[in-house]
């Protein structure tokens, strides 16, 4: 794991339309298997936290509310393309509980339902430079996907291509797989969310990930 | 020379519009976070609001709106608080008038046979309801032995 989080990059004609918006990435070890107890009995405990109160209450929290006014001010309806915690809430709600699933989604879980930020990965080794957020400039697309991306679209980007839409789809090959290696976690900011927030998440995500794993001396 | 103030005039002209079109851009963002804290505050105070829909249809996205778009987004919002205040207001109407009926059918049980209102009647939650029937049934019933049943608790 590095010592700290890198700040990412947003592209200037971005930042000068969302002044609070940000991406902040810290790199852990994979590969993602299987949970350990430890954080299966995590994931338990949060569910028995988390109840239905909490996902009704969630719009009126201060950083969920700053994710839904985000995904209405670049066109998304956060009623249909949920915000990554809501989205969480509402699996809660559904299947009675946070399911395990992978040592790497279930401390990503974690880490957002406890702060609300949103969190992603991506495959270390398969990203060029850091991680930034712009627009997508003519005849771009996204791997994996037909067609082109249209014309400043919000991607995540490394230094030479997007490897995902801003809150969506992540390009083929930059998502993380059994054999993956090295992890990027990334955390998007928005105005409204503080950036000790966006650290607390990342180093949650981090530490859930290092469950489990000897310890390098 | 002439030719050469005049496109720097142009070119003036355009960056003084485009610095009014991003605050105007920046207004409309605001707004937009303002009416979507109200429109949470209904949501969590209607729960679990039936009926009421809290939908505001998306532009398309992600990507960098212009003013036209965000308009439209913000008068959207602004149509359904409306349309959910609207409902709301009704809605207050109707359960206190309910509740003002119960008042009305624990004092005069008789004049309201068979009536039965419920906790949804009354904007709350639970299995709760209010029936108004006769003591020991049909007797009661012949008798015009009224009173008016409380029941609670949800089946199981």
């Amino acid at each position: 794991m590095n010592d700290a989080a890198d700040p990412g990059w947003v592209a200037p004609a971005v930042r000068s339309e969302f002044p609070g918006l940000g991406l902040a990435s810290l790199e852990v070890e994979g590969p993602s298997g299987r949970s350990p107890g430890p954080v299966q009995d995590r994931l338990r405990e949060l569910s028995n936290r988390f109840h239905g109160g909490h996902a009704i209450h969630l719009r009126q929290r201060p950083i969920p509310w700053a994710y839904r006014v985000f995904f209405r001010q670049i066109g998304l309806d956060p009623d249909r393309d949920r915000t990554p915690v809501e989205q969480l809430a509402y699996d809660r709600i559904k299947s009675g509980g946070f399911k395990s699933r992978n040592h790497l989604d279930d401390a990503l879980t974690i880490a957002i339902v406890e702060t609300g930020v949103a969190i992603r990965a991506f495959d270390a080794e398969k990203l060029e430079g850091l991680l930034g957020i712009r627009d997508s400039g003519p005849g771009e697309s996204l791997e994996g996907r037909p067609g082109e991306l249209p014309q400043g679209t919000l991607v995540i980007a490394d230094e030479r291509r997007p490897v995902g839409m801003l809150f969506g789809a992540t390009a083929e090959g930059r998502g993380v797989h059994p054999a993956t290696t090295r992890i990027i976690l990334a955390a998007t900011r928005v105005k409204g969310v503080p950036e000790i927030a966006v650290e607390e998440a990342l180093w949650m995500a981090a530490a859930v990930m290092g469950v489990g794993r000897p310890v390098r001396g | 020379m002439p030719e050469l103030l005049e496109r720097h005039d142009t070119a003036r002209l355009e960056a003084l519009l485009e610095g009014d079109e991003r605050l105007a851009r920046v207004e409309l963002r605001r707004q937009i976070a303002r009416l979507e804290l109200e429109l949470g505050e209904f949501f969590e105070s209607s729960f679990p609001g039936r009926g009421i829909s809290f939908s505001v249809p998306a532009t398309g996205g992600p990507r960098l709106l212009g003013i036209a778009e965000l308009e439209r987004i913000r008068d959207t919002l602004a149509e359904r608080i409306a349309d959910v205040r609207g409902l709301l207001e009704d809605r207050g109407y109707v359960e206190t008038r309910n509740r003002e009926l119960i008042e009305r059918m624990i004092a005069e049980p008789e004049r309201f046979k068979w009536v039965r209102v419920s906790n949804e009647d009354i904007g709350e939650r639970g299995c709760r309801h209010w029936h108004s029937r006769p003591r020991y049934g049909i007797v009661g019933m012949l008798m015009g032995w009224w009173r008016v049943k409380v029941s609670s608790g949800c089946p199981l």
